[in-house]
């Protein structure tokens, strides 16, 4: 470790893993609940175990960027934190804000929690990956602005790095388009459409650069790239990614009463959007191809690789498959929405989170690298997560693809609750494979806990 | 890439390119919302078609169920249930439920009045009125 501040991003790994590993729990209930109707209910509804699963995944995703942060800022700027100890306040806020809203999901009937929390004097609750009650999201907002503050003050008084840079642009961008989910007017229009500010805007455009700084950061180090190759890449990158995310929105726009336009808009931009995906396997693959150094963390490099392939088979080529309109009209709402949305959060955002651990946690707590034994424990755990999230993508194409045909093509249209019985096998598929994921990510955690052999501290 | 092309060139082509997508969209934007009248059915929001949407929002129905296309994908679409359905099928449904049949999916119960009730079906009737250029493509959504 080069800079002491850095230690501060160790809890906001262990919380994000921690939290990943509830984020999979939930999964799993959910999906044997869409073959097992009935299975924790009432306890338990549907709706409030994928409220937990999709909040979990969002809130364990922001942990792992600032853990990120924190540990990649003092190396760029070449200073140490502005200050470390409110980065540590800020944790156990949002550690505590995030497990007290998770406990109202599971303990309050979402109505009671609404009335609790203040929805009656701005109504921001009850839309999707939006539940958070508005206590939680100013909560949010008051967590992402010391953050930023912290982030910025640290990149002000030190080196001002391209990756730095984009990262710091990244976070302002994920923080000023949170704003959006304040925003909630009774015309359900413009309510889905500004929705999608918070939405698509992060996933498809800010969180991308924060995505691509980290993984330039990550390959600099394993690959002792030239620096100057790495951050023109990165901004090649990120064009590629706002030129064609941000009019790419449109192509949630087709159908929800927006003008027609957008189908030639959002059909257009959103067909470029894997290109910048594709550029990222590329970037990853050849800096590690002209690498000058052999860094002893193999897995790290092999995260980084498989963030780049599966970001851009989940994201581009799962997105693509249904980004255009004609096809879409069919395709929306369905379980290949499901299909491309498990594979891009894994593939991008999981990935790049993972990678990013895998890199630091060994730094944090003093060596290069781990033991071979915990590196391999580490990739096999890679493999089975990996394999199993495209497994899971792969059946919930089958599923979706046979849904649309039995629901939306055939001549005699089945309703949608006979058509779910009709896919029931994709679905005890899909959570046998779950399981699958979920001894991988056991694994994942074991091998941090594997003893001796650790390499040489750099 | 050759190295006639340099960092600053692709830093300033980045800065360039996102601020002139960006101000398309906003102008994108400013042109739908001029548009929209014609089309979001916003002459038909009644005060009982907020406290619909409001009742709709509280409830967590997008947990289960798709609006439009969005949300869950494990309940019926709701976007065209008020055709599908009719209103007061759509009320009886409700309080219904759960149905508690074994192994079946269960919807809860949310314990709403009758008033309640009317202006969560005047939602769900405004909704089904809004031009989605034809989607879904039929009524079971």
């Amino acid at each position: 470790m080069q800079y002491q501040s850095q230690a501060v991003a160790k809890p906001y790994f262990i919380a994000a893993i921690g939290l990943f590993v509830g984020q999979i729990l939930f999964g799993l209930i959910m999906g044997l609940q869409y073959v097992i109707g009935d299975f924790l209910f009432p306890a338990i509804p549907f709706n409030v175990a994928r409220m937990v699963h999709t909040n979990l995944l969002i809130v364990w995703l922001l942990f792992g960027f600032m853990g990120a942060s924190y540990f990649l800022v003092p190396e760029e700027t070449e200073t140490e934190l502005f200050s470390p100890k409110l980065a540590i306040i800020t944790f156990w806020v949002f550690l505590v804000a995030g497990a007290l809203t998770v406990l109202g999901y599971l303990l309050v009937p979402y109505s009671t929690l609404a009335e609790m929390t203040g929805n009656n004097i701005l109504a921001t609750m009850g839309r999707e990956f939006l539940e958070q009650p508005l206590i939680t999201k100013i909560g949010i907002v008051i967590v992402a602005l010391s953050f930023l503050f912290n982030i910025t003050m640290t990149l002000l008084k030190g080196r001002k790095t391209s990756i730095s840079l984009v990262l710091t642009l990244g976070l302002l961008g994920l923080a000023v388009f949170f704003l959006f989910s304040f925003y909630n007017p009774v015309n359900l229009v413009k309510d889905k459409y500004y929705w999608w500010w918070v939405v698509h805007l992060w996933v498809e455009g800010v969180w991308e650069l924060i995505l691509g700084a980290i993984l330039a950061f990550v390959l600099i180090k394993v690959t002792g790239v030239d620096r100057e190759v790495i951050e023109k890449w990165l901004y090649v990158i990120i064009t590629m990614t706002l030129i064609t995310g941000i009019i790419g929105t449109g192509h949630h726009y087709y159908w929800i009463g927006a003008p027609e336009y957008w189908q030639w808009w959002g059909s257009i931009f959103s067909a470029l959007e894997p290109i910048p995906f594709f550029m990222m396997t590329v970037f990853a693959f050849n800096m590690v191809s002209r690498r000058r150094r052999e860094h002893p963390n193999k897995a790290a490099v092999l995260w980084a690789l498989g963030t780049g392939v599966l970001a851009f088979l989940g994201a581009g080529v799962w997105g693509f498959l249904h980004t255009l309109a004609p096809v879409n009209y069919y395709t929306h709402g369905t379980q290949l929405t499901a299909a491309h949305g498990h594979l891009a959060f894994y593939g991008a955002y999981v990935a790049v989170v993972l990678t990013m651990i895998s890199y630091a946690m060994p730094i944090l707590r003093g060596r290069a690298a781990n033991s071979e034994k915990a590196q391999n424990m580490e990739k096999l755990a890679f493999w089975l997560m990996s394999i199993s999230m495209l497994v899971i993508t792969l059946l919930l194409t089958g599923a979706g693809i046979v849904q649309i045909w039995l629901q939306r093509i055939s001549p005699t249209p089945m309703g949608f609750m006979a058509v779910q019985d009709q896919v029931s096998i994709f679905y005890w598929l899909r959570e046998g494979t779950g399981v699958v994921f979920l001894i991988g990510l056991v694994i994942y955690i074991s091998s941090f806990f594997v003893k001796g052999g650790a390499k040489a501290a750099a | 890439m050759s190295t006639t092309f340099t960092k600053s060139m692709a830093r300033n082509i980045f800065y360039g390119g996102s601020v002139f997508f960006f101000l398309l969209f906003v102008a994108l934007t400013v042109d739908t919302t001029h548009t929209l009248p014609k089309r979001d059915n916003s002459q038909n929001i009644t005060p009982s078609v907020e406290r619909g949407k409001k009742l709709w929002e509280t409830n967590n129905c997008i947990g289960c169920h798709t609006l439009l296309g969005e949300g869950a994908y494990f309940a019926p679409e709701l976007g065209n249930v008020y055709k599908r359905r009719g209103p007061e099928f759509i009320k009886i449904w409700i309080k219904s439920q759960p149905t508690g049949a074994p192994g079946r999916r269960q919807m809860p119960n949310f314990h709403l009045t009758d008033e309640e009730l009317d202006d969560l079906v005047n939602f769900l009737k405004y909704t089904s009125e809004i031009n989605t250029a034809k989607w879904p493509p039929n009524i079971e959504g």
